[in-house]
């Protein structure tokens, strides 16, 4: 299994804060890595590099053997290829369920609509919510959208798929649908970058943990060993905080 | 009030409160009704400021005495909460409805029943009222301007037609739905373009040409309103997106265009258009007045819509231009299936406002020398044989700008209401 994500020497600033400090990552095919670290320790940042909805100022972004700068022409093909949900879901509220998870594979792909739509019912039966398709995003639950959300990334069939903090945003009742979702995506062999504070989640899925602080990867570590004896004194800190 | 009264209303007494005080208000009523229309005064008998306030009176005791909360009765239940909730709501109900009623005899006498309908010149007025003759004579000039008599089935037509093409929309089936806005962003304008310049303008097909000074009243204001309603609506749009825009060049060109628009007052644009504009065309190029004050309308109220819309865009959470992106969305795509249609929504009330300004600017093409009906309007009350009358044309066209208005603005309602989604 090869690397599918490879940064060297990342660094980015917004104005004077420096937000990434010289960060390396590799991530294989079909790998699960749990970012986790305190608030503005630059998680969020970081996959968001990943398919550039920020710009890194230094260093290297590898996508799939592309690599991503401001000269990259097919950005968007990148994009196409690297799914991400959103801890706000980000679904677009004029549209059906249904036309939210068809819009990109018709325009960005090319498919026929009917093709579409049975790719779309497909992934929303995956995260059980197909009943709901001709319903718009407004009269769902918060669970609902963000399995929504899942659903419509899965649709552009991407080898990469991007969490940024996707249950923050939810009831407690609701967190176990949309995890539950993510862990059968991740035991189909989805290649799997999350932010999040969920650590039962983590310990389930997770190949690898990385804890950030203040823009730098303090730890990287296989997750067993990370919760058990973690290293650095940050990360004790951190998880004696959280667990 | 509760010590004046012994008899407080609730549901016990209802059998009793809600005659008597129906009752009450209906005499309140019908005291003020043939005052004012037959001069009559019930309370004679009673003298003194009394007789003055005595209907008020009546009316208050009654709107009291019915009054019952839980009535059980549904409609009595939504009338005490809509216009009866307390003595004070109860005051200014009876006050407004009896200074309608008051009013109305001046209206009526004005509008209907002093007002002369028959005849065709001037002397046939003879009443104190409104001179609708006046209207009846000029209608024609009114709608049609200065534009020969015979040849004015040419308009009729011409209007049905872009009608009928403007329409073609609600007819549209799946297949065809996804071209519609190719339709009337470029093919209907251009048709109607077509349509108004063969058949309104002439010159081919053995129709005798007219001129476009001759062209004039209402269907001048329709002609000047449409071109520069479906031409100002992409440059704002594209005037929004550029003003937004990461291209420097592109936005500061876009900031700069909509400054000097929006600077400007509408009746010197229109004069440049007329005076300064041509100085700048190569000899032998001619561009015609009403194309030329078209196109100033459209430029000018552009920078309006642009504006308007740059708030929808504004309006819209990040997120959404981040999750089109990151399906793979480019520029065009994201803004035209994504953040347009979320925020063309948002601002269609700004969009019907600035609609509306534009329909009731267009009388200020007289200063090019084009009369739409107001300016007809103005035209006829100069005319010798009709001195005196400018109150009845200018009710006329103020009554026809109503109307438009009204129909556009209900109809950017019910759009708004067939849009939402739910949130």
């Amino acid at each position: 299994m090869g690397k599918i994500i490879e940064l060297k020497k990342v660094n980015k600033w917004f104005d004077k804060f420096q937000a990434l400090k010289d960060v390396d990552l590799e991530v294989n095919q079909q790998e699960k890595i749990v970012i986790c670290g305190p608030s503005g320790s630059g998680k969020s940042t970081l996959i968001r590099c990943i398919n550039r909805l920020e710009e890194h100022q230094e260093g290297q972004i590898i996508v799939d053997g592309k690599e991503i700068s401001e000269n990259t022409k097919d950005i968007e093909k990148i994009r196409a290829e690297v799914g991400m949900v959103f801890q706000q879901f980000n679904l677009f509220p004029h549209l059906s369920i249904l036309d939210n998870c068809t819009l990109a594979p018709i325009w960005v792909k090319k498919m026929p609509k009917k093709q579409a739509e049975e790719v779309a019912m497909k992934n929303l039966e995956r995260v059980q919510i197909a009943d709901q398709a001709k319903k718009f995003p407004g009269q769902l639950s918060g669970g609902q959208q963000q399995r929504c959300a899942l659903a419509r990334a899965l649709c552009m069939e991407p080898k990469i798929m991007l969490f940024d903090e996707p249950t923050s945003a939810l009831d407690p009742e609701m967190i176990k649908e949309v995890l539950d979702a993510m862990v059968d995506l991740a035991k189909a062999g989805m290649t799997m970058i999350v932010v999040t504070h969920e650590m039962g989640f983590a310990k389930e899925v997770a190949d690898n943990m990385i804890f950030m602080d203040e823009g730098r990867i303090v730890e990287k570590a296989k997750t067993k060993d990370f919760f058990d004896n973690p290293k650095s004194e940050r990360t004790k800190l951190f998880l004696s905080q959280i667990l | 009030m509760r010590k004046l009264f012994f008899i407080k209303p609730n549901i016990s007494n209802l059998n009793i409160c809600l005659p008597v005080g129906s009752f009450l208000i209906l005499l309140s009523f019908l005291d003020i009704f043939l005052n004012t229309f037959y001069n009559l005064n019930l309370s004679f008998f009673i003298i003194g400021p009394v007789n003055k306030v005595l209907p008020l009176l009546l009316g208050m005791i009654g709107f009291y005495l019915i009054r019952i909360e839980y009535s059980g009765k549904k409609y009595l239940d939504i009338f005490n909460k809509k216009i009866n909730l307390n003595n004070f709501n109860a005051l200014c109900t009876l006050i407004i409805s009896f200074s309608i009623i008051k009013i109305m005899p001046l209206f009526l006498s004005w509008f209907i029943i002093d007002a002369n309908f028959a005849g065709d010149n001037k002397s046939a007025c003879t009443g104190s009222g409104a001179c609708w003759v006046y209207i009846k004579v000029w209608f024609e000039r009114f709608i049609y301007g200065m534009y020969p008599t015979s040849e004015i089935w040419r308009i009729n037509i011409s209007f049905i037609l872009i009608i009928a093409f403007g329409l073609f929309g609600l007819f549209s089936n799946e297949k065809i739905k996804r071209y519609l806005l190719l339709y009337y962003a470029v093919v209907y304008p251009i048709l109607a373009f077509i349509i108004i310049y063969f058949l309104v303008s002439g010159g081919v097909f053995n129709l005798e040409w007219v001129q476009t000074n001759a062209w004039g009243g209402l269907s001048l204001t329709f002609i000047v309103a449409f071109f520069a309603l479906i031409f100002c609506f992409p440059i704002g749009l594209f005037l929004a997106l550029g003003r937004r825009s990461n291209l420097i060049a592109v936005r500061y060109i876009s900031i700069g265009f909509i400054e000097f628009w929006r600077g400007v007052p509408l009746i010197t644009v229109l004069f440049m258009s007329a005076v300064i504009f041509p100085l700048f065309l190569p000899s032998g190029v001619y561009i015609d007045t009403l194309v030329r004050a078209i196109f100033a309308i459209a430029l000018f109220e552009a920078a309006y819509i642009a504006e308007v819309i740059r708030g929808g865009l504004q309006a819209l959470p990040k997120g959404q231009y981040e999750a089109a992106r990151s399906l793979g969305m480019g520029y065009w795509k994201s803004n035209y299936l994504i953040i347009l249609p979320q925020a063309l929504k948002i601002v269609i009330p700004g969009i019907a406002n600035t609609f509306l300004a534009l329909v009731k600017d267009t009388p200020l093409i007289f200063v090019v020398g084009l009369l739409e009906i107001v300016g007809m309007t103005n035209l006829a009350k100069t005319n010798p044989k009709w001195l005196g009358l400018a109150m009845e044309g200018y009710i006329f066209a103020g009554l026809i700008f109503f109307l438009i208005c009204y129909v556009m603005s209900k109809y950017s309602q019910n759009l708004e209401k067939k849009l939402s989604t739910g949130r």
